[in-house]
């Protein structure tokens, strides 16, 4: 269990002041000069060997994304902080914001800093009115004690936007949220070019998560040797989960990479509802990830990326979406593809035609209305999506309902069986 | 150059290539929905997906990807792509599926059938059967004005009209709202579309969902025969097929021709041709007791003969209209010579461009396709987007490159790409030059009708000419000094001298009482009340200003009748073919006058076409010359011109863009897009209009 002297969100839950006293005393802002004259390549370089890993659910290294910044461009580099946190089952990034954004604030100085960006936007969810307006109070009062904004006392000018969206889950997508940004119809673009070379007004541009972004500070403080002597190795460092569904006490909670998965249930969420021996199936990593059914979930399970990949699933958003034995698993499934079919942007045909495809035939097979090989039509169809489309919206469409039918085939046959003894009974 | 490795075979390809196209150029064809050379990358369809060996686990798309974004494999062996490995089958056909699953099932009434990009792919890679047992999607059809009809249902999202009216046409007209299935394409404004360029996106359109309107359910693609020919409606000479069924033309598509229209054509172009059909004069005409009556060919050429002689050579003229053919007028020009006319002049509009200072005086001599050359624009008195609404888009592509600035003298007019008004005073138009190209590399000039149909219209051309040699506009190896003509007529009129000689009177004169036999070879854009008491013979097609006026009709062909040369701005030759025959009696025009010369005693010494083309060429060698553009002399005897510049505004010459010629206001589709244009909203679902059916002008007068 991580130790309290390891935490980096040390009001997570609020308990205390979130503006910049408290932010203070908790250590934000704290010799963040010092971490700046010590130069952009240090704390690239500090970064890359702290081995963080991005925070928003691909898990790419972070150091290694801000390397990819040109170091001398006519153009100006930003720095685009995504706060569209839409993946059904997470709700970390709004704790961030709520009670820790000078983290945030802190962070995307010394990423702008290291990738020598003089602006950064932050885009906030569409949905998260609150969230946004203690970020721009968090904001307006790093502006006040000049740590931002023209010749503050770090200096290196620097200037914060805080944007809002209109609440569209594919505005998560780095380029659907670049082209939001930039006021048009959120749709992603094609890479390459990636963003690093032609992003946001064609400029270089790197989008982090919050998290990813708002750990920096304690990272750089500390140390990479600190960071990444937590966790497993390639998984290193603190991670929050956001652990959501049937379990005894839903918390958002900061723990090591690798923890195994029954003792974070345990420990911080109180233990499945009814017991173990009532879980079904486990989302560990938000709503695009493929579900675990419990006989994949021993002991020995450790929630981080590479263990998680290795069953076919993944450690994504770090969402962890429990399910006890009362929960109808096809039901569930079908609502996500609901989602997906409504988030799609539309642009590209595999998903904006797949998707309301899969949607319909999971709403049969919710009610066993349909014949056995549907299965197997459904299984190809989300295979005809996945990869095939220009973002990864159409994999993360694809991905639960082939983990509904890869781990719950009999259950899905016993329902059309059930519907068909209904029919002919009826008849 | 990079090479890359496609199927197996190593090839070569120039940088910058996209993968599509370089799969293209060795004969490997890849199927493709959102992807169209001349429009941005959407990358959004999905059909064009190809599999890179040694890159990532999943199907590229090859229209997003050009030879340079692949890295070398080992050994530095070229990058590999494969396009017709399982993966690639894989997601072809899965793409062709989804396209097909919300797509109607209505191939035998949609007039794309035969013609269909969806329909041709889908006997490549689709499936004989349907696994979709849902419901299909509709979508509410769409008003996008009276030349483009919608079918939404049947739309694939390919987003390749939005990104034509965006980019192209320019103006932000249609865009795609909704999210996912439920995405449709829309006009923005429900009044319909006002570009002249929109009913390029019937052609664009991959599937039956944009369908031409004015001709819907009236035939199918098969059923063409197809004559590729050259347009008249404007002085580009956009090259254009016209299809015909029958004696009928029904519709006019696009060429590609880079150096002219690339493969755009403008709304008048496209459906001009249902005019070809109504008001047509199909037999010689005779006005007597002040109507007219239906003749013989003998009665008619024999009155007009007796007409000609009892006149005398220098109290008879002929003016061409702007739809007239080099031939035609080189007969015409010929026979009055004989007769001892030199009272011949092909500038209805009364520009005052002069021949005898050389063709570097009246061409476009840049040619179009240097526009994407140049780096400033000065245009002085032309409305380019609706004297010439093609070459309006090059300019306004170039634009989008950047590095290009435009400045106008004119009244205000929205071009659809920012100009700095200089106002509308020619006066200082020196000074506005050599201010819009200080610094300038390769700057050019558009001076158009409404800077030279005017009493100081020399004046005028003569200083843009001087100061074109001044400011660098005309220098060693770039000519900038461009004259934007709208008649299709003009320049082959000027090149062959087409003007009045030692002594002749031009329009202005003639039309005030200069002569007593007026000859009219389609000329229907001048004043005719000035016309008095003179005999006026008119030769055309169409019953408008000319015929009415007219004591004698003489029953000519259009342009879809004839083969007919014609010089486009440029001072290019381009000829026309004959895709139908002229109606009823009507002759094709070099033959009437040819016959007429015969009744005069002035035996013209031709007796086909060849022989007059033969004649024609001696004189006038360039013209044999089709499709190039012969040199053009120098600008110094125009720039020494000299004149005075008067304080009159330059006006705009078109009033009506839909509305130029005969033919045009004969036609029912482009008095639709007027009233359109005019605010006349039709309803959402307006009912399809038939093509009318083969009309006789009767009698008028």
């Amino acid at each position: 269990m991580l130790a309290d002297t390891d935490r980096i969100f040390r009001n997570l839950y609020g308990r205390e002041d979130w503006g910049l006293e408290g932010a203070r005393k908790r250590g934000a802002w704290d010799a963040t000069k010092v971490l700046i004259d010590k130069g952009h390549d240090w704390i690239i370089d500090e970064m890359k060997a702290s081995g963080l890993r991005g925070r928003g659910g691909a898990g790419f290294p972070t150091g290694m994304k801000w390397s990819f910044m040109p170091k001398s461009d006519p153009r100006p580099s930003y720095l685009v902080v995504n706060a569209d946190e839409s993946e059904p089952g997470t709700c970390k990034d709004r704790e961030i914001l709520r009670h820790d954004p000078h983290l945030l604030v802190e962070g995307s100085l010394l990423a702008s800093f290291a990738m020598r960006a003089h602006t950064c936007f932050i885009y906030v969810r569409g949905e998260f009115i609150r969230e946004r307006e203690r970020l721009q109070a968090a904001v307006d009062q790093a502006y006040a004690a000049k740590l931002i904004g023209k010749n503050n006392v770090h200096g290196w000018d620097f200037e914060i936007v805080v944007h809002h969206g209109a609440g569209a889950y594919i505005c998560g997508e780095e380029t659907a949220l670049l082209e939001s940004l930039e006021g048009k119809k959120g749709q992603p673009r094609m890479k390459p070019p990636f963003p690093a070379n032609v992003g946001v007004y064609g400029a270089p541009t790197t989008v982090n998560n919050v998290e990813s972004i708002a750990v920096a500070g304690d990272i750089l403080r500390r140390g990479a040797g600190w960071f990444s002597g937590l966790g497993k190795p390639n998984n290193v460092g603190t991670k929050l989960f956001c652990i959501s569904g049937h379990v005894n006490k839903p918390c958002t909670v900061e723990e090591e990479m690798g923890i195994p998965f029954r003792e974070l249930i345990d420990r911080h969420a109180g233990g499945v509802r009814g017991g173990w021996d009532n879980f079904l199936a486990v989302i560990p990593g938000g709503s695009s990830v493929r579900c675990l059914p419990a006989s994949l979930c021993p002991d020995s399970l450790t929630m981080d990326f590479d263990s998680l990949q290795k069953l076919g699933s993944g450690l994504g958003t770090a969402a962890v979406i429990v399910m006890d034995r009362s929960t109808d698993i096809i039901a569930a499934i079908a609502r996500l593809a609901a989602f997906y079919k409504h988030e799609s942007c539309g642009q590209c045909t595999p998903c904006r035609e797949g998707a309301g495809w899969m949607m319909r035939v999971m709403n049969r097979l919710v009610e066993g209305n349909a014949q056995k090989s549907e299965i197997d039509l459904l299984f190809k169809v989300s295979k005809q999506i996945e990869g095939h489309t220009i973002c990864a919206l159409g994999d993360a469409a694809a991905w639960p309902i082939q983990g509904l039918i890869n781990h719950f085939r009999p259950v899905i046959e016993a329902r059309i069986d059930a519907a068909q003894v209904r029919r002919q009974a009826a008849e | 150059m990079p090479k890359l490795n496609i199927d197996g075979t190593d090839y070569e390809f120039e940088n910058g290539t996209p993968l599509i196209e370089a799969c293209g150029q060795v004969g490997i064809e890849i199927p493709r929905f959102c992807y169209h050379e001349r429009l941005s990358i959407a990358g959004n369809c999905r059909m064009c997906l190809i599999e890179v060996v040694g890159g990532p686990p999943k199907p590229q798309a090859s229209c997003a990807m050009t030879v340079n974004d692949l890295r070398p494999g080992k050994d530095n062996a070229p990058p590999q792509i494969k396009t017709n490995s399982p993966m690639v089958q894989n997601a072809r056909h899965g793409v062709m599926e989804f396209l097909l699953i919300n797509h109607p099932l209505d191939c035998p009434i949609c007039d794309q059938g035969g013609e269909c990009d969806l329909q041709d792919q889908a006997m490549g890679y689709g499936i004989d059967s349907s696994r979709f047992i849902e419901n299909k999607r509709a979508v509410e059809e769409k008003f996008l004005g009276p030349l483009v009809k919608t079918v939404m249902t049947r739309c694939i999202q390919c987003t390749r009209c939005v990104r034509f009216m965006t980019e192209v046409a320019g103006v932000e007209e249609m865009g795609a709202i909704s999210r996912g299935e439920d995405m449709e394409i829309v006009g923005t404004i429900e009044k319909g579309l006002t570009s002249e360029l929109s009913a390029n996106i019937i052609d664009l359109c991959p599937v039956g969902a944009l369908t031409s309107k004015p001709t819907a359910f009236h035939a199918r693609s098969w059923e063409f025969r197809k004559t590729e020919s050259i347009d008249v409606n404007d002085a580009l000479g956009a090259n254009i097929r016209v299809d015909a069924r029958g004696n009928e033309v029904v519709r006019v598509l696009p060429r590609v021709n880079d150096a002219i229209n690339e493969e755009w054509i403008s709304d008048k172009t496209r459906y001009v041709v249902d005019g070809l059909k109504t008001q047509r004069l199909d037999k010689p005409y005779i006005r007597e007791n002040g109507k007219l009556r239906p003749g013989s060919w003998d009665e008619a050429l024999k009155l007009v003969a007796a007409k000609l002689k009892a006149a005398g050579g220098g109290r008879t003229g002929a003016i061409a209209g702007d739809l007239a053919g080099v031939e035609e007028m080189f007969a015409l020009k010929d026979l009055f010579a004989r007769l001892g006319s030199t009272n011949v002049d092909c500038r209805q509009d009364g520009a005052r461009l002069d021949p005898s200072l050389g063709r570097a005086s009246y061409l476009f001599s840049s040619g179009i396709a240097a526009i994407e050359d140049a780096d400033a624009l000065l245009i002085i008195g032309s409305n380019p987007r609706l004297e010439a609404p093609v070459l309006n888009a090059r300019v306004r592509k170039r634009w989008l490159r950047g590095g290009f600035t435009v400045s106008v003298i004119l009244e205000n007019a929205d071009l659809t790409y920012p100009v700095q008004y200089l106002g509308a005073n020619a006066e200082g138009l020196a000074a506005a030059a050599v201010q819009a190209f200080a610094g300038k590399q390769k700057p050019m000039m558009i001076i158009g009708g409404s800077a030279l149909a005017r009493a100081d219209g020399a004046a005028i051309l003569a200083a843009a000419a001087k100061v074109a040699l001044t400011a660098g506009v005309v220098k060693d190896g770039w000519n900038g000094f461009n004259v934007l003509h709208t008649a299709a007529s003009r320049v082959g009129g000027l090149d062959i001298g087409f003007v009045p000689g030692a002594g002749g009177r031009d329009v202005a004169a003639m039309l005030n009482g200069g002569v007593d036999v007026l000859y009219l070879l389609g000329a229907d854009e001048i004043d005719l009340s000035r016309t008095g008491k003179a005999f006026v013979v008119y030769q055309g097609t169409h019953g408008d200003a000319g015929a009415h006026r007219a004591d004698v009709i003489l029953p000519g062909a259009a342009y879809t009748e004839k083969f007919a040369t014609y010089v486009n701005t440029e001072g290019r030759p381009q000829m026309t073919s004959r895709a139908v025959f002229p109606p009823g009696d009507a002759k094709e025009d070099w033959a009437i006058l040819r016959a007429l010369s015969a009744e005069a005693g002035q035996t013209l010494p031709y007796d086909n076409l060849s022989e007059l083309r033969a004649a024609l060429y001696v004189k006038f060698p360039h013209l044999a010359a089709l499709g190039t553009v012969a040199a053009h002399g120098s600008l110094d005897a125009l720039a020494h011109l000299g004149g005075a510049i008067n304080r009159e505004p330059l006006r705009a010459t078109i009033a009506d863009f839909y509305l130029t010629n005969p033919i045009a206001r004969a036609s029912r589709t482009m008095a639709d897009c007027s009233r359109a244009r005019l605010g006349a909203v039709e309803p959402a679902h307006a009912t399809v209009q038939r093509l009318p059916t083969y009309q006789s002008v009767g009698s008028t007068g």
